[in-house]
């Protein structure tokens, strides 16, 4: 059987025009998807039930046996934190909200871990943004800053930017400029218009350098700034101001950086700068293909798109004191809940020796990295393969992912609702 | 079954003319009834004040740019903090509250129905999501159409039939409610960074004038037998001398439905400003009124402004630009492709402003000059204006010369040259408020036929008590009363439920989601038009089979079927 019109549970493009062929359980083939996506539709092997740590084993245990310790763990903990979300869909995050706050316990999402300081830029200098068909259809021109999507969204040039069709452009792929600045030479950069080479830890000064020039300052920039040369700074800045429509997507490369937030603020600002000259829209390259829900969810549940501590009855959220690292590192939590995510692959070594120390409970598909801090693992239907849910695009989109085949896995909602029933009961 | 007995109420129920009379409403399975038998729960009202529940026919609670209001806000969302108690959760935010924040609050209220102002129809799903966590209102969205790239084309072909048929399509495919103009042609030409400066303004490769765009919806919206009329946000809001293009903008309508107004023009106050800058900027109000006054085709609301922080959010992106250009404060920008955009900035207006003084002014001139109340309906165009919990506040000066002479004392000095606020006598009294909060509401929504915004049999048992007797209250000297009494009901009722007690929320609630499904020929249906469908392909970043709102998203499904001429 051929399903067509699939949301790609990859990455943050979600793409939704992916075709498959379904053999009873099984995806047999995939079409216009990306490596990335079509590994993904394709499966791992899977876990079969859940698990129980039994000293140096495993156990295997029902599916009631194992929603019965979460709700165990969790309302017998002080200080629980529900960790990860990035890898669901929006239902079961908003049953998790519902949890923490009903424990009193944090609940955090990936974010924290990834574009947290362009959250905190935006909460300074909002955003000015736009759907990607808006670029797809008017950008002339596009500046990947930080991100190098050939690499970790490989659809992004294809589908929005570089190589898509658009309405207001008459040979899109002749008439719209691709600038790549980065650190080093990306693939990204190897298929650019123009390539602007920062040394480490200069975005900060580039910017500023380009706020100037935009501003009318060219004459005070020095011959060099950060490795980049007086002439493309300006060559750059001309560019932008010449543009009909510019868009700039920036990654971690600029978020995670020297600088962090501060880079955010100061290319928020040029942008908003420039569009006193022109139109011009700047987005991060989120990465996890429902990270941006989980920030969504949390905003319209308790105010704050990630990092929140419901220890005091209220929604309090604090980044740095109130997020996930945070609380690991400062052995604060005395009990885990991941979801949809795999933190012992991310975190600092004294987070995951505390992770070592605790209870915890994840709900993931597959055996991952942070199987092996588990007392118990569930496993569960992958969203956009045999569980359907709200997932949002990069850019706010929200989109239904499809539901390919069945299988007897419970979704992460299903699972969340029934281990909340339980705790309503008991707590 | 279950059945409630309210009794000695005094009840003030414009749509059905009953003006302060102390009766009894009989409820059973969550309608209003003719009697109930003996063992139905009883409530006494004491002779308390009972109203249909409150009806907003115009506020942003849910959906993209409200999320963003809050994402770009913890300083708003720190304003307001309420922990987890019996069935209430937690709620953050003061002019953006989250969900449960706004839904409880309204409750409180008194308010059981809300129209969500502005849905993006790329992004309806996050409106609907957001609706499912609104549970004690049944909630609409109206859709935006403004910048419409197929509606565009079908205008520019003259073709008002193909308009009709693109709305009726996008309407059941996102559950929309109603038709929304904001800043018509401007949020497209926004998308290069320009805008229109009034209805004659051609919008860039469209080629098609805002005057064109109002016209030929207004007409499709009526060739589908919608519900609500065509729901207008004007252009160029906020600038001095706006009231010129207001009243071009309102003048372009024909009486075509006799039911109801043809044209629901939005936050009017914000688009009756004279002078031709900021330094002779005036009020308008005046013409304004007058002109509405003889146009029964036409309502509007009131979009008051009152002093203190909140935060703007519209649909009109370059609005949000220049105001961002007067404030400084920080901006963010969302445009939709193919569809409309949306702009967000935090603001405060400040009693020592003169502009926002005059803009005060203008609010209350409007509600005040209007000879009638069904014409007017009471809003800040939540939260542009101020946060809906305003409201009662807005009440208490409506009612009470001597509170606006006491307000006024503390406004910018000059104010009183720039305005005619202090001349104006007329205090409303409860039943004009009433119409101003719910029936008037209900009728310019066109769902008293759903059950909405009465209390006679067949209405759905929506009911309001407020804790004031005003056989005993003078508004005009204890307005003070009257603010509190509207602050928080005795009982707010929904669907023959108690569920808000004192500002205490009783119950997780149930609320329902009214769209609209009209019923076109095949001929016009859009989802069979290849050359919507190839367009759709083409420049739409999402395929057409994944756009349409899954009924998942409904609570409880309340759709209403028109027939379509078409
Ligand atoms: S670009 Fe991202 S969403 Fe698209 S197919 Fe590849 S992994 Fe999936
Ligand atoms: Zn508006
Ligand atoms: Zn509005």
């Amino acid at each position: 059987m051929i399903v067509k019109d699939v949301v790609c549970p990859f990455c943050g493009c979600l793409c939704d025009d992916i075709e498959v062929e379904v053999e009873g359980n099984r995806v047999v083939a995939v079409a216009n998807a990306c490596e990335l996506g079509a590994t993904k539709l394709t499966g791992e092997r899977r876990m079969k039930n859940p698990i129980l740590r039994d000293g140096d084993a495993w156990k295997d245990i029902s599916y009631d046996e194992a929603i019965r310790y979460a709700s165990d763990m969790l309302l017998s903990a002080e200080r629980p934190l529900l960790y990860g979300w990035s890898g669901t869909h929006g239902e079961a995050q908003c049953v998790g909200v519902h949890m923490a706050e009903l424990v009193r316990g944090v609940i955090d999402n990936t974010s924290s871990v990834c574009h947290g300081p362009s959250i905190l830029a935006i909460q300074e200098v909002g955003h000015p943004g736009c759907t990607l068909g808006v670029v797809k259809n008017r950008a002339d021109l596009v500046i990947y800053w930080g991100s190098n999507p050939i690499d970790a969204h490989p659809r992004h040039l294809s589908r929005y930017t570089y190589y898509a069709d658009g309405f207001f452009l008459e040979n899109a792929f002749r008439d719209r400029k691709v600038i790549v600045v980065d650190i080093r030479k990306t693939e990204t950069a190897n298929v650019a218009d123009e390539f602007m080479q920062i040394q480490p830890g200069g975005d900060y000064a580039v910017l500023s350098a380009l706020r100037a020039i935009v501003r009318g300052r060219a004459e005070s920039i020095p011959q060099t700034v950060a490795g980049v040369t007086r002439e493309q700074l300006i060559r750059v800045a001309n560019l932008c101001k010449e543009a009909k429509f510019g868009a700039v997507y920036f990654g971690l490369g600029l978020t995670m950086t020297q600088g962090k937030y501060k880079n955010i603020r100061n290319a928020i600002e040029l942008v908003t700068e420039l569009n006193r000259h022109t139109k011009f829209t700047i987005s991060a390259m989120r990465g996890h293909y429902n990270v941006y829900g989980s920030n969504e969810v949390n905003t319209w549940m308790t105010g704050y798109p990630f990092g929140i501590d419901f220890s005091r009855g209220i929604a309090f959220y604090n980044p740095g004191e109130t997020t996930a690292v945070d609380i690991l590192a400062r052995k604060e939590c005395d009990a885990a809940l991941i979801v949809g995510s795999d933190p012992a692959a991310h975190f600092p070594r004294r987070c995951l020796e505390h992770l070592a120390d605790i209870p915890v409970v994840q709900l993931d598909p597959y055996p991952n990295a942070t199987t092996a801090f588990c007392n118990v693992q569930i496993p569960v239907a992958v969203t956009g393969i045999d569980a359907e849910g709200t997932a949002y695009r990069m850019d706010g989109v929200p989109i239904r992912t499809r539901k390919i085949f069945s299988t007897e896995y419970p979704s992460d909602e299903e699972v969340l609702s029934r281990m909340y029933a339980l705790m309503q009961e008991d707590g | 079954m279950s059945e409630l007995l309210i009794r000695n109420a005094c009840v003030i129920d414009p749509l059905r003319g009953i003006n302060a009379e102390v009766m009894d409403i009989a409820i059973r399975d969550g309608v209003i009834v003719e009697n109930v038998g003996g063992s139905a729960e009883v409530i006494d009202a004491h002779g308390a004040l009972t109203l249909p529940g409150g009806i907003d026919s115009h506020t942003h609670i849910c959906g993209t740019k409200v999320n963003f209001g809050r994402y770009m806000s913890p300083e708003d969302m720190r304003a307001g903090r309420t922990p987890r108690r019996g069935h209430m959760h937690s709620t953050s935010g003061y002019s953006v509250p989250t969900t449960y924040g706004n839904s409880y609050r309204y409750s409180a209220m008194g308010y059981t129905t809300l129209l969500e102002g502005a849905m993006a129809p790329l992004e309806a799903r996050h409106t609907h999501e957001e609706f499912l966590y609104t549970p004690l209102q049944d909630t609409m969205a109206n859709t935006l159409f403004d910048g419409n790239w197929a509606i565009m084309e079908a205008i520019r072909d003259g073709d008002t039939k193909r308009v009709a048929a693109i709305i009726a399509w996008t309407l059941q495919a996102v559950k929309g409610f109603g038709v929304k103009l904001t800043n018509p042609g401007g949020t497209e030409a926004w998308q290069w960074g320009k805008n229109v400066s009034c209805i004659r303004d051609p919008v860039p490769y469209f080629e098609v004038t805002p005057a064109e765009i109002i016209r030929s919806i207004v007409e499709a919206n009526e060739l589908l037998g919608l519900p609500h009329s065509v729901h207008l946000h004007c252009n160029n809001l906020g600038m001095p001398g706006n009231y010129t293009c207001t009243l071009g903008s309102l003048g372009l309508i024909p009486d075509l439905n006799p039911k109801r107004q043809t044209l629901y023009a939005t936050h009017v106050q914000f688009h009756a400003y004279g002078g031709s800058d900021w330094k002779d900027f005036c009020s308008k109000s005046e013409p304004i009124v007058r002109f509405v006054n003889m146009r029964p085709q036409i309502v509007i609301d009131m979009g008051q402004v009152m002093f203190g922080r909140t935060t703007t959010m519209t649909a009109d992106g370059p609005m949000e630009f220049n105001l961002y250009r007067l404030h400084h404060e920080k901006w963010s920008n969302h445009d939709v492709e193919l569809e409309t955009g949306s702009g967000i900035i935090p603001v405060v207006y400040r009693r020592k402003n003169l502009v926002n003084s005059v803009m005060w002014a203008i609010g209350l001139e409007l509600a005040l000059l209007m000879e009638s109340p069904w014409q007017c309906m009471l809003t800040t165009d939540n939260p542009n204006g101020a946060p809906f919990v305003r409201y009662p506040e807005i009440i208490a000066l409506l009612m009470s010369k001597r509170y606006r002479d006491a307000e006024f004392a503390t406004i910018h000095p000059d104010t009183g040259s720039r305005v005619p606020l202090p001349a104006i006598e007329r205090e409303l009294d409860w039943y004009e408020i009433a119409v101003m909060t719910r029936a008037g509401q209900a009728r310019a929504l066109g769902i008293q036929d759903l059950g909405k915004g009465y209390l006679g049999p067949g209405a759905e048992a929506d009911v309001a008590i407020y804790p004031i007797r005003i056989d005993e209250v003078d508004p005009a000297v204890d307005y003070q009363k009257v603010i509190e009494a509207f602050s928080q009901t005795e009982y707010t009722i929904k669907r023959g439920r108690v569920v808000s007690r004192r500002g205490e929320c009783l119950v997780d609630g149930s609320n329902a989601t009214l769209w609209v499904r009209p019923n076109v020929s095949d001929d016009y249906d859009m989802g069979r038009d290849p050359d919507f469908i190839e367009k759709f392909d083409r420049y739409y970043t999402v395929r057409m089979r994944n756009y349409p709102v899954q009924e998942e998203y409904l609570n409880r499904d309340r759709c209403i079927e028109t027939e379509a001429g078409i």
